[in-house]
């Protein structure tokens, strides 16, 4: 059901009261529930429950040519299907624009982050390298997929295992090495959406609410050397944010990413 | 406001005019479970005869009425029938009237003609413009499409409050027993409420709170679709939910 003026109205109303339908303050987030192995196919795999949203990601391993320009480099390629059964605003077909969007921010979060080692997932220089394959798939879409999509996609990858090489250097997809993606220590990253309604910011918002909001700005963010970094920034919809709200987003985020990292210590 | 309870009421009685102190079994079942079986018995609406059995073909709640067997599905879709109350969204203004999404299968057609007064076919976003709601009644269901209209007690633009949407096949529940369930969550909220057979809810009270717990409560009945004697339960509710 696309938004109604009326729902608009009251929604922006209640926001201004800092009140949601869920009884949440505005920038609190929803519960977060992660479980590995969904996949016995994947290399890695994650479904990541936000809410009602719900998603799954998995990480697969093949071997290809490196990019031209990154001879000593891994590939690392983000997709996503938004199928039909996830929501009725999604449509059998080519994808649309937030088909094509979510990848691409999923594929800038964990690539700017440098959370994968790209450069220990070469076999051979210039010939030979592993590609990564990371593919989301939401399973109901309750509002925030890029977000649960981020999350899945890191929880994905480090549960993967990269497969075990035959003696001809062909991959046997039925032995995992055991080993796991080369990935840096202790980052982490996630993403944080907020969502402009009115003159209010939220975060994680319902699918109502998101219909609602006039404008949206996505931030991959992660800690390296205890120091908060913004890996990548995304903003959608035809409204401006003004200075101030950006400045208080950045004040929101670091304290948003602790949070949720800390709920997350028990699944990672 | 009055017309749509009468009518859900119907709907209602349907599923449980048999009373309590009648052999009123209600028993989840899934597609193609045997509810009973003997030539005694006759299918109803969700239910269908295979040999000496009477199976369902829904997922949902069986209940026997005297020798009619039905089925309420838990989940469906909205059917549009004739004299139904719904709900509706504008998604665009044509020459010739407005097109309405309603949650079902195809849009629904409302008409110049049938808006309550009289609309210059210039000025048509002024009565009715896109996104805007509405409270109207299925005047027919043809394979061409549905055709709506407004004239009639507590139909038209509806002004102020949000709408939400149920699962439609638990608008019997949301309404009660002679309305007894919806008119429970009035008094006690204070809130108008509308409610669609097409399962969107329209809620408008005096202030942000109110309508947040108008909501909640039927959320809280559309969940508990299953359980008896719901009516209780929701006062309940609004007691330790003050």
């Amino acid at each position: 059901m696309e938004i109604s003026n009326l729902t608009k109205e009251t929604l922006i109303r209640m926001f201004k009261e800092g009140k949601r339908f869920d009884s949440r303050q505005l920038t609190e987030l929803r519960d977060i529930e992660v479980s590995y192995n969904v996949s016995n196919k994947a290399e890695g795999s994650a479904r990541v429950k936000i809410g009602k949203t719900e998603v799954v990601v998995g990480v697969k391993m093949a071997m290809g040519e490196p990019y031209p320009d990154s001879p000593d480099k891994g590939n690392l390629t983000v997709s996503a299907d938004l199928l039909p059964l996830a929501s009725p605003r999604f449509e059998m077909g080519p994808p649309d624009f937030p088909g094509i969007e979510l990848p691409r921010l999923v594929d800038r979060i964990i690539r700017e982050s440098h959370i994968i080692q790209l450069d220990k997932l070469v076999i051979k220089e210039g010939e030979k390298v592993w590609t990564v394959f990371i593919d989301v798939y939401p399973i109901n879409d309750d509002g925030n997929l890029i977000d649960a999509a981020s999350l899945g996609a890191v929880a994905a990858l480090k549960n993967a295992k990269i497969p075990m090489l035959d003696k001809d250097g062909k991959i046997d997809y039925d032995k995992d090495s055991k080993e796991s993606i080369p990935l840096t220590k202790d980052i982490s990253p996630l993403s944080f959406s907020f969502f402009k309604i009115g003159d209010s910011v939220i975060l994680d918002p319902t699918r109502e609410e998101e219909e609602a909001a006039d404008a949206r700005i996505t931030f991959g963010i992660s800690k390296w050397n205890g120091q908060y970094v913004i890996n990548s920034c995304q903003k959608s919809g035809e409204e401006p944010l003004t200075q101030a709200e950006i400045e208080n987003m950045m004040s929101v985020i670091t304290k948003k990413f602790d949070e949720v990292t800390q709920k997350l210590k028990k699944y990672i | 406001m009055r017309n749509d309870i009468n009518e859900a009421h119907d709907a209602e009685e349907d599923i449980s005019s048999s009373g309590s102190d009648e052999s009123k079994k209600r028993k989840v079942v899934v597609p193609g479970e045997v509810i009973v079986s003997g030539e005694d018995y006759l299918p109803g609406e969700g239910a269908k005869r295979l040999g000496e059995n009477i199976i369902s073909i829904r997922f949902g709640l069986a209940e026997e009425l005297g020798r009619v067997i039905k089925v309420i599905p838990i989940f469906g879709a909205f059917v549009p029938r004739r004299n139904n109350v719904i709900i509706g969204r504008v998604t665009d203004i044509t020459f010739y009237g407005w097109l309405l999404d309603i949650d079902s299968a195809s849009s629904a057609f409302l008409p110049i003609e049938e808006s309550p007064r009289f609309v210059n076919k210039n000025e048509m976003e002024q009565f009715l413009a896109i996104g805007d709601v509405v409270s109207a009644k299925i005047w027919s269901v043809k394979s061409k499409g549905i055709d709506l209209t407004l004239k009639g007690k507590g139909l038209g633009k509806l002004e102020g409050g949000f709408i939400f949407r149920v699962i439609p096949s638990r608008v019997p529940r949301v309404i009660g027993r002679e309305g007894s369930m919806i008119n429970l969550i009035k008094d006690k909220t204070g809130c108008q409420i509308t409610v669609g057979q097409n399962g969107w809810i329209w809620i408008k009270g005096d202030n942000v709170d109110a309508e947040i717990k108008a909501r909640k409560a039927i959320e809280f009945v559309t969940d508990k679709v299953h359980i008896e004697g719901l009516t209780d339960k929701v006062e309940k509710w609004f007691e330790e939910n003050k």
